[in-house]
């Protein structure tokens, strides 16, 4: 099976300095990825080529076998989300019109209320669906930031009637969230990526990035250091080595939580 | 879930029918100002005849009587004059607004308005001094009406593109430097403006106060049929690019992520503004305020949606312009007032209340 993402050899220089150094990277349907390295090194950057924010100065991403620079915005709309940083709004939208932000002009053949079934289905599954009527300016950092998983599920819902291999990027997603709910989003993303979804996600939080995934990326200085299982990536060495931090056997202490197997969370039911 | 759905369902449908009751109210809103205005002023004349004079005009009939002749060739050129100006200054500030992603922009206040007054006088002064010489002493008409809102539009576009990128960085725009660089640009255009007004002649000293006060007083069908074909498509544009204004106060990258074009929608947001400011400065000078007091009004009413912002901006622009133009012509009668200085009375405090309301102050 080919790739459904693939980078090869990219870079990416800004502001004079090369933040992403040739980086090879294949990303395929149903996995988990999980991108981690201390700050600085070039994650979110590459997340931002990979999702076709950027485009590298050397090198391609290939999305389905074709350059990301060469498909429009609104196709590549239907093919990839990416959940960003929890950001502010100028304006006094609704919870739920931000949520229909993701639904609104995609798809093919959804009707109005297919549309908004859409969007309340994703606030429901983002567990900010008796926020709905609530203005997005009044909500605290973790709510807003759960409200935007909702609309990027929303939106992936949405351009699954035209494109169903698709890819979800994740910055940073549990920044400002409680435990609860940085469980229950890893918990989504992971059986979003078990229905065949690729999921791309930045973490900080080693316990959780060795918990969750199988397939870590590490990066420093802008290139890709190590990729593998936790036993293999997140070694003492390569801690000492790319952290500076000196951590005795086991590499990350025992996550203090193990999560639970997959309670059939359906991905984005409608 | 699906009680949750239904309970959805009733609020959506509840969320519509308040949009249309905002549109209708908003509709009868506009006609009575337009009654009003076309009966009140020096001449009283009852809105049962104001009625009868339009019915007669619109079904070909000659109008007869003196009051019929101020409704049509002076009332009523300046009454459809400032509903295309109220539209167009009210639904551009809400266009600006979402382009800036802050509620503070406004034509008229970060000085596009001055830069399209600067260009439109230079266009007058200067036209009249190169075609002078040749043609002999040549009286204001015979510069086409129709070269000022060109001239008066690369000002405004000259203008827009220039704090867009000045406070634009990164996909980021800072009100704070937004806001400046409008004031630096204000006060560019408004040393322009006092150059002009040092090398204009007594007549054209007259027509370049009147840019800068604003006024309807000089409306007429020439002026009406001079900036229809640059305001009415503008307004009509506008609503498409609603979606893509709301994917943008998200931020650029996010617009992006959404499958919306940013670059096209931003240029297409600085050009509709452009020729919508300036068509109207070219026919009814700097009336400032209007296009921040609407829009501001409206979303408390009825949220950001620039879907229903955008039109329910142009129809409450149109109403609240006429209204302030009636206002303007019966305060101090016979004289009357330059409408710019009523908008400003009411829209600078509006301004600063804004200011202050704005929870930790401009987040410079």
């Amino acid at each position: 099976m080919s790739a459904l993402l693939d980078a090869e050899g990219i870079s990416y220089r800004g502001g004079g300095r090369l933040l992403v150094d040739a980086v090879d990277l294949s990303i395929a349907s149903g996995s988990l990825t999980v991108v981690i390295g201390p700050n600085g090194a070039g994650k979110s950057t590459l997340l931002r080529l990979l999702s076709g924010e950027l485009t590298p100065t050397v090198g391609d991403v290939r999305l389905h076998g074709q350059p990301l620079r060469s498909i429009p915005p609104w196709r590549l709309a239907h093919s990839r989300a990416v959940m960003p940083q929890a950001s502010d709004l100028s304006f006094p939208f609704t919870v739920f019109e931000v949520a229909s932000l993701g639904v609104e002009g995609l798809g093919r053949g959804l009707s109005r209320s297919d549309r908004q079934r859409i969007a309340l289905d994703a606030l429901a599954l983002a567990d900010v669906a008796h926020l709905a009527r609530r203005n997005y300016q009044t909500l605290s950092g973790g709510e807003r930031q759960r409200v935007h998983f909702a609309r990027v599920l929303a939106q992936l819902q949405a351009g699954r009637t035209v494109e169903t291999r698709q890819v979800l990027f994740l910055d940073e997603p549990i920044a400002s969230l409680d435990l609860k709910h940085q469980l229950a989003l890893m918990q989504t993303a992971k059986s979003l990526a078990q229905d065949g979804l690729a999921v791309v996600a930045v973490l900080h939080d080693l316990q959780l990035a060795a918990g969750m995934g199988n397939d870590l990326v590490l990066m420093q200085g802008g290139r890709v250091v190590a990729r593998g299982g936790s036993e293999v990536v997140l070694t003492p060495g390569r801690l000492a080595e790319v952290f500076g931090v000196n951590l005795i056997s086991p590499a990350v202490p025992p996550s203090p939580w193990m999560l639970a197997p997959d309670r059939s969370h359906s991905a984005g039911a409608g | 879930m699906t009680v949750l759905a239904l309970e959805q369902d009733d609020r959506r449908s509840a969320i519509t029918d308040r949009r249309m009751v905002l549109f209708a109210a908003l509709a009868v809103l506009l006609v009575l100002v337009s009654i009003l205005g076309l009966g009140l002023g020096a001449t009283g004349v009852p809105a049962s005849r104001v009625l009868a004079v339009v019915a007669d005009a619109l079904t070909g009939h000659a109008a007869t009587g003196g009051d019929a002749l101020i409704i049509l060739q002076v009332r009523l050129p300046r009454l459809l004059l400032g509903l295309l100006i109220g539209a167009a200054l009210a639904s551009s500030g809400a266009l600006m607004q979402g382009l800036f992603r802050n509620p503070l922009a406004d034509p008229g206040l970060i000085g596009v308005s001055a830069g399209a007054a600067l260009v439109a006088a230079a266009t007058i002064v200067l036209g009249d001094r190169l075609l002078a010489p040749s043609i002999g002493a040549l009286p204001f008409s015979a510069l086409p009406f129709s070269a000022l809102p060109v001239g008066a539009f690369a000002g405004g576009l000259i203008t827009m593109l220039g704090l867009y990128l000045i406070a634009t960085r990164g996909g980021r725009t800072s009100i704070a430097t937004m806001l400046l660089a409008g004031v630096a640009f204000d006060a560019l255009a408004g040393a322009g403006m006092g150059l002009f007004s040092y090398l204009s002649d007594d007549r054209q000293l007259r027509d370049l106060t009147f840019w800068t006060l604003g006024s309807l007083s000089g409306a007429t069908w020439t002026k009406v049929v001079a900036i229809t074909p640059f305001v009415l498509p503008t307004l009509l544009a506008m609503p498409f690019l609603a979606r893509g204004l709301n994917a943008l106060s998200l931020g650029e990258a996010e617009a992006f992520h959404l499958g919306i074009p940013v670059q096209r929608v931003k240029a297409a947001a600085i050009l509709l503004v452009a020729v919508a400011v300036g068509a109207s400065v070219a026919a009814a000078g700097m009336i400032g305020f209007v296009g921040i007091v609407v829009p501001h009004v409206l979303r408390l009413m009825a949220g950001a949606d620039h879907k229903v912002l955008l039109p329910a901006s142009a129809l409450l622009g149109a109403a609240l312009l006429v209204s302030a133009d009636t206002v303007a012509r019966i305060i101090v009668a016979p004289a009357e007032l330059p409408i710019g200085i009523l908008t400003a009375a009411i829209g600078a405090p509006f301004f600063l209340w804004l200011l202050l309301r704005r929870q930790g102050g401009l987040a410079l």
